[in-house]
């Protein structure tokens, strides 16, 4: 037998600084001494069997739950404790007891591996109370200003709970006024309509006095022109005369076509050429004119070519694209309407034909249309300021519905962003909204995922930020990032990684986590490795 | 890792296309040959059995003592060919066929013989004009050479064991000049210096005599845009192979089926030729990254092995004359008596090079695997530290991270011994550096992990990053250790640095540098807790023809056409000998690599490559390592969780626990899948893989006693059960449960949401313990076992002792000096025997200076007895004897223990439920002489 199988060892334990010798069996707790009572018959903590006390430490494992030996490696489940004199006591598993690797600050689970262990449970506990107090500094300014943070975020939103209120109010205060400049409105825009439908009945009257002029001034003209032996008749020869006219388009102007055209007639005179002059006014050429260009004598080319010249565009585009222009409006404006059936403008509407400007509006008219004018705009100015209204309120209202933490302490976290630079990429932490990361030396910025939830343990679900449904990855998921949280006096992004291919992972620092310190004075709130 | 970018981003496309029809991965079978892109295979497989055109010239026989040689001659061309026998010590036989005057030397594989085989006397029985009869020695044996047509027979009493080229398909396609004029537009090389019969007839199979310019593919091949110039023309060999009385054959990987090769009629022949395989499929006879050209053929009577040494691409078909016979027609033919006996025919078809076979007539399966191990050496003997649990992963992103994964095993009491860095850890792909950003402090985090008692693996691939400012690229450069292309200039081809050139392993002295680079000094950030990971060593090139290096390629005077297969053997083999050096010859290497080739079981371990995360792919994973096992190459494991998607929780579990009880125990997954270290699926699941990996380690003195063994011997460590069960039929096909040694028999759970498992139990008359709760089953039984998720069915074999270290630690150094547990499972007759081995665990101290420790266990007459196997070695040991199960006991009325002549009384408990004595705390060495007398 090779192994050293010491049963029992003196274990210094320093307690209120004064050094006191507790003899008990290696590896075992003090809490645990009880249970191990010399020379009798030790029970297995399991209470599943009794067996001599010799065999308590005796490197070969009889207790099922490891219990007999709390000193040796025999036991796979057993755990050893070791005291750790000036750093924090813990337990180790027993497969690391005699490893050769030193786990016990205090050396003393490698009592029989060769293993040149050196005690630094003194630098240790110094370090760690260093660590801890710093901790706890950092923690007890870190709970103070979270305090602040929980104060600011109720003030916060107490304000912003007011200021809905108020807005609400206000809002009901603009609706009415809304409704009561839409009345003024409607009731200002029915005589401006009645005017204008006047003005322009006269206006076409008028315009059709002067068409007629004009036309039976071109008449008499081409009456003069065609009647070629100045006869004071036109005759059936003379009108032929005239190949334009030729009603089948064959390219001849029979005599039969003619005698059509004149009703029958042989000639005829001012008075009967008028018959005449409708039948063929359409197609007349006058000789003294020159021809305008026929639309088919443009070369097919380039009628294919987009055309930005809209009169020589032979297909009614104008309207086409007006159609499909109202039909995007009335999807989602609900007031430029108005703008476009009484266009705003004060200058009299263009006629259709060239040259012949509607006349200025009689000042009667003109009133009534800049009543109605200033009634439509101040109807839009409440509209939009209602909108306005309605914004402020909805954005007030979602930040008032996001999960600021129980206290509402992630509140001031609303609508910052955060950045870390690393050796290539610049990462952007907005909490609450979205992450994304950007190459250092130019290029695109990519969506790291969007605000998720709160993803932490279930003791504690604000520790973790979710992020997620970011710019997919070629042959992967979307991006996502998880943003742990922890304690700090600053709220900084304090590390980035991506531990799998488009799953990111930041570390961020916040007093809004700090735990109110239970006693700054006690020790360790740190994990135990057991 | 497999080829991605440049092939996978033109190929994206037609994946989502293919995403349609079908979830699962495929390879695009476009980037490969088949058989009828293959212009040799095609013009080969073109010629049908029939009458041979060779004769045997039986007055050129001349006989040395140990060789034999005759000429032969193709009465289509004339053309003489010289065959040459050889009788091996072991009971084989080599068959080399060569020209007898080619226009230039034909390549003949090197390196890969451990040496000159030992010859053994043959003499010549009888002679006459149509043949000679020659004795193989003992045992009746005799080979029979058939002058008209030539053919081979080798007879054990009034039996043919084998026979060769029996289907009349011996085809040598001889060197010649070529004929037409389209090769040298300037003419000046054609000449008609070559007798006219032999250029009259091209392809000798070819009875049409179809010239130069009426065939494709004899002297240029294009394949996709890739074309191969043939400055030498056609060159391809082939022979086929009779074995009467075989049903069985096995062998030939790498290739993802199934354990019992099928006949290749009517679909493409096995192919055999290293290529990196972007998402293979399972079940066809496509290659895969490695190549080992030896066939096993077995049946309840004898077993036999073909070992065709030959580097360059081969295609083996395999045809059998009741392959398509359902049971109840072979029953039909029993009852009636039917003359036609069972056959397997083979047929190796190789590109070029020469005919080299070695015939291993067994006639016990053991016997096959020493022969063949005779031949090409045996497994080397791994670290122990080897055996235990490989954390990868593509890519552990920084030290930090390595750091928290290291800790991550520790926190969740996880043992494991090495982690692993793939391809990101290097500066920009140059092999040999470090990430100056992610693993600036090497030294520092290799350190850290040799406190822990762990070691690393990081990857050095054979494409070199062309880049003058890259120190091995420069050396390369300026030593000339370049592959050439057919331009004399470097070889250059695409792979993951982008622009890479290839070292010509082939060459000694580039081999000696290349292993010198791992020295501490030239290595940098290197220390002796670092091994190595040959990738990418097929070679692959990403846009080289299939993924590969163009045959035309040089190295030195042959082309790489003649080297191929042998490219990635020669990689690991120079990277193991830098790691043996740079200790000074006393550490044991360690190195992974993907391509291998006959010897390859001399430099490392392998795994089955780039397979993923599918339940087929698990399933795949036993009958893969199996078939490497049979020849040679011991040291297989697939990738834990598959390497490509992402596995279910149940599915990596269940490969943990297949993945424990195959012999190289590795997880690894793609850059592109989401963690999965063990203890991230939640505390149930990381118990479940805790608990497989922590039986791994306790199996660890057990794993290690058969890798001895496999190094001294040339057993495969996981085996068929038809290894251990040669006459039991039933065996012959079972390729979803196999044996570690003979004693432990394993049937992983490959089904999704299994509740039960049928494992069949060979042996009549024998005995089965279940390891885990010591139920005993009887032998040649189908045993249905339920199963829940932790349920991973494993056997002990009555007659068996295995022992084990029962305290499981974070790394298997951990547990160097720790104490065994001795399982003895009696068999029936209340007998068992079982071997311990140990030594220092990683130095060559064992082989140099005897330092190790070999005992002999038996459980007899009530008595367990600890010999010792090598009385003149020395080695002292730490480790005792904690504990004894004796399953299947009755019990006794005291037991005691005799040593040095003392006896003193040993403590004992009897589970009379499940008859298992347990002797309480013996106590003595491991390495002592004692008895333990149950009385």
């Amino acid at each position: 037998m090779t192994c050293l199988h010491l049963l029992l060892t003196l274990v210094f334990a320093v307690s209120l600084g004064t050094p006191v010798e507790i003899q008990r069996p290696r590896g075992v707790p003090l809490t645990k001494k009880p249970f191990y009572e010399e020379n009798k018959p030790f029970t297995c903590l399991d209470g599943s069997r009794t067996i001599p006390f010799d065999r308590v430490n005796d490197d070969y494992c009889d207790c099922k739950d490891g219990s007999d030996e709390p000193g040796t490696a025999a036991c796979p489940n057993g755990s050893f404790h070791c005291t750790n004199a000036g750093y924090r006591p813990m337990f180790i598993p027993s497969s690391r007891i005699n490893d050769g690797i030193c786990d016990c600050c205090d050396t003393t689970d490698e009592y029989n591996s060769g293993a040149k262990c050196e005690n630094t449970c003194k630098e240790l506990g110094l370090k760690e109370r260093d660590v801890l107090q710093k901790m706890a500094e950092i923690t007890k300014e870190g709970f103070l200003l979270k305090q602040q943070l929980i104060e600011e975020a109720k003030k916060g939103r107490e304000e912003k709970q007011g200021k809905v209120t108020d807005m609400q109010e206000n809002k009901k205060q603009l609706e009415e006024k809304v409704e009561a400049l839409r009345t003024v409105k409607e009731t200002a825009e029915q005589p401006e309509k009645e005017a204008k439908e006047r003005h322009l009945k006269a206006w076409e009257e008028q315009k059709a006095a002067i068409r007629l002029e004009k036309d039976k001034a071109k008449m008499a003209e081409a009456f003069l022109e065609l009647d070629d032996n100045a006869d004071g008749f036109v005759s059936v020869s003379e009108l032929q005369s005239h190949a334009e006219l030729d009603p089948d388009a064959d390219g001849t102007l029979t005599e039969t076509e003619v005698q059509g055209l004149m009703g029958g007639a042989a000639q005829v005179d001012t008075s009967t050429f008028e018959s005449v002059w409708t039948n063929i006014k359409d197609k007349y050429h006058s000789e003294s004119q020159p021809e305008e260009p026929a639309p088919v004598e443009t070369p097919p080319e380039e009628v294919k070519e987009p055309v930005v010249d809209n009169d020589s565009e032979p297909f009614p585009e104008d309207d086409i694209s007006e159609e499909e222009d109202e039909d995007e409006d009335d999807e989602d404006d609900y007031h430029e309407d108005d703008d476009k059936v009484l266009p705003t403008v004060k200058t009299p509407e263009k006629s259709h034909e060239d040259g012949e400007a509607m006349l200025p509006y009689d000042p009667d008219t003109q009133t009534l249309i800049d009543a109605a004018q200033k009634a439509r705009d101040d109807f839009e100015d409440s509209e939009k300021a209602l909108r306005e209204m309605d914004d402020q309120i909805r954005n007030i209202e979602k930040e008032l519905s996001f999960d600021f933490g129980p206290d509402a302490e992630f509140t001031y976290l609303y609508s910052q962003c955060y950045e870390l630079t690393t050796s290539e990429y610049i990462y952007r932490l907005c909490p609450f909204n979205r992450v994304s990361q950007k190459p250092k030396y130019g290029g695109s910025e990519t969506n790291l995922g969007t605000w998720g939830s709160w993803s932490g343990p279930e003791n504690n679900k604000y520790l973790v930020m979710k992020y997620e449904h970011g710019t997919g990855c070629w042959q992967g998921p979307n991006r996502s990032t998880t943003v742990k949280l922890t304690c700090g006096k600053e709220t900084v992004v304090t590390s980035t990684s991506e531990p799998s291919r488009c799953e990111y992972l930041m570390e961020f620092t916040t007093p809004a986590v700090c735990q109110e310190p239970a006693n700054m004075d006690l020790l360790p709130h740190g994990h135990e490795e057991l | 890792m497999a080829v991605i970018s440049i092939e996978r981003m033109g190929l994206l496309s037609v994946f989502c296309v293919c995403l349609f029809f079908s979830s699962a991965f495929a390879v695009d079978r476009g980037n490969f040959k088949t058989c009828d892109q293959s212009s040799f295979c095609k013009r080969q497989r073109a010629l049908k059995p029939g009458q041979s055109p060779y004769r045997a010239l039986l007055e050129t026989l001349e006989l040395s003592d140990s060789r034999l040689t005759l000429q032969l001659i193709n009465d289509n061309n004339k053309v003489h060919l010289l065959l040459e026998l050889y009788r091996l010590q072991g009971n084989m036989t080599r068959v080399k066929i060569n020209e007898l005057k080619p226009l230039k030397p034909r390549f003949e594989v090197p390196d890969v013989l451990i040496a000159e085989p030992p010859t053994e006397p043959l003499s010549v029985l009888s002679k006459d004009d149509n043949g000679i009869v020659l004795s193989l020695g003992a045992e009746s044996q005799r080979l029979i050479v058939s002058a008209r047509p030539f053919r081979l027979d080798i007879m054990e009493g009034p039996e043919v064991l084998l026979s060769l080229n029996s289907r009349g398909l011996l085809a040598f396609e001889h060197l010649h000049l070529r004929k037409d004029t389209q090769a040298q537009p300037d003419g000046a090389e054609v000449k008609e210096s070559v007798d006219g019969d032999q250029q009259q007839d091209e392809v000798e199979k070819d009875e049409d005599g179809e010239g130069d310019k009426e065939q494709d593919g004899l002297w240029e091949e294009t394949f996709k845009s890739h074309t191969d110039t043939k400055p030498n023309g056609p060159t391809s060999i082939s022979l086929d192979f009779s074995l009467p009385g075989v049903e069985h054959v096995y062998g030939i990987p790498e290739h993802a089926d199934d354990l019992k090769l099928k006949t290749t009629d009517g679909g493409d022949p096995y192919r055999l030729y290293n290529l990196d395989v972007f998402q293979y499929e399972l079940y066809n006879p496509m290659a895969l990254y490695g190549s080992i050209p030896v066939m096993l053929a077995h049946n309840t009577q004898r077993t036999m092995g073909i070992f065709w040494l030959n580097a360059a691409e081969t295609w083996v078909d395999i045809s059998s004359n009741t392959a398509g016979k359902t049971v109840f027609g072979k029953m039909l033919d029993f009852v009636q008596g039917s003359s036609e006996k069972p056959q397997t025919d083979i047929r190796w078809i190789s590109e070029s090079g020469i005919i080299d076979v070695f015939i291993m007539l067994g006639p016990k399966p053991s016997d096959v695997f020493s022969q063949y191990a005779s031949l090409t050496g045996t497994q080397s003997f791994p670290p122990l530290a080897s055996l235990g649990y490989h954390q990868c992963r593509w890519n552990y992103n920084d030290q930090e991270d390595v750091k928290s994964v290291d800790q991550g095993f520790d926190q969740h009491d996880i043992p494991y011994d090495f982690i692993w860095l793939d391809i990101e850890h290097a500066d920009g792909k140059r092999y040999f550096t470090w990430d100056p950003h992610k693993f600036s402090q090497p030294k520092e985090m290799l350190q850290g992990l040799m406190d822990k008692r762990r070691k690393m693996v990081a990857i050095v691939d054979p494409h070199i990053k062309v880049d003058s400012g890259y120190k091995i690229h420069s050396e390369i450069t300026s030593k000339d250790f370049y592959v050439k292309n057919k331009d004399g200039r470097n070889y250059e081809g695409w792979c993951w640095p982008g622009n890479s050139g290839y070292p010509d392993f082939t060459i000694p002295e580039m081999r000696a540098w290349w292993a010198s680079m791992f020295a501490y000094d030239q290595y940098e950030g290197s220390m002796e807790n670092l091994f190595t990971w040959n990738d990418m060593n097929e070679p692959s090139v990403f846009n080289g023809p299939e993924v590969t290096m163009h045959k035309d390629a040089l190295h030195g005077k042959w082309e790489h056409r003649e080297i191929h297969n042998i490219y990635g053997l020669y990689v690991q083999m120079a990277t193991a000998e830098g790691q043996i050096q740079r200790s000074g010859g006393v550490e044991r290497p360690f190195v992974l690599t993907r391509a291998f080739f006959a010897g390859s079981q001399r430099f490392g371990a392998v795994w089955t490559g780039d397979n993923a995360a599918e339940w087929g792919h698990l399933k795949i994973s036993i009958p893969m390592c199996l078939s490497l096992g049979l020849v040679g190459v011991s040291f297989c494991g697939a990738d834990i969780g598959g390497f490509f998607k992402n596995p279910s929780t149940e599915l990596l579990v269940r490969w943990y626990q297949t993945g424990a009880y195959q012999p190289f125990f590795r997880a690894h997954a793609h850059l592109d899948t989401t963690r999965r270290e063990p203890w991230l699926f939640g505390p149930e699941n990381t118990a479940l893989i805790r608990e497989v990996i922590r039986q791994r380690y306790a199996l660890l003195p057990y794993w290690y006693q058969l890798f001895f063994q496999a190094y001294r011997t040339g057993m495969p460590v996981m085996r068929p059960l038809w290894v251990d069960y040669p006459k039991d039929t039933v065996t012959f096909t079972i390729d979803d449960e196999f044996l570690i040694g003979s004693d432990l028999l394993v049937h992983p759970i490959t089904e999704e949401g299994s509740r039960g498992v049928t494992a069949y139990l060979p042996g009549a008359g024998e005995v089965w313990y279940d390891v885990h709760t010591f139920q005993k089953h009887n032998g040649a039984q189908n045993l249905y076992i339920p199963v829940t998720l932790s349920s991973i069915p494993v056997f002990q074999r009555g007659g068996s002792i295995i022992p084990r270290k029962d305290r499981v630690r974070r790394s298997s150094a951990c547990m160097e000096n720790d104490p065994y547990t001795l399982y003895v499972a009696l068999s029936p007759k209340k007998f068992a025997r079982g071997k311990l081995y140990i030594d220092d665990g990683h130095s060559f101290n064992y082989d140099t200076k005897k330092e190790f420790i070999h005992r002999s266990l038996t459980f007899a007459n009530n008595a367990l007895t600890s010999s010792n196997l090598c009385p003149d070695c020395n080695f002292l040991t730490s480790s005792w004897i904690e504990k004894v199960l004796i399953l299947g006991a009755s019990k006794p009325s005291k037991v005691v223990l005799k040593m040095d002549g003392k006896e003193t009384p040993v403590d004992f408990e009897f589970d009379s439920s499940m008859s298992v004595l347990t002797l309480r705390k013996p106590g003595m060495n491991a390495g002592d002489d004692w008895t333990l007398l149950l009385q």
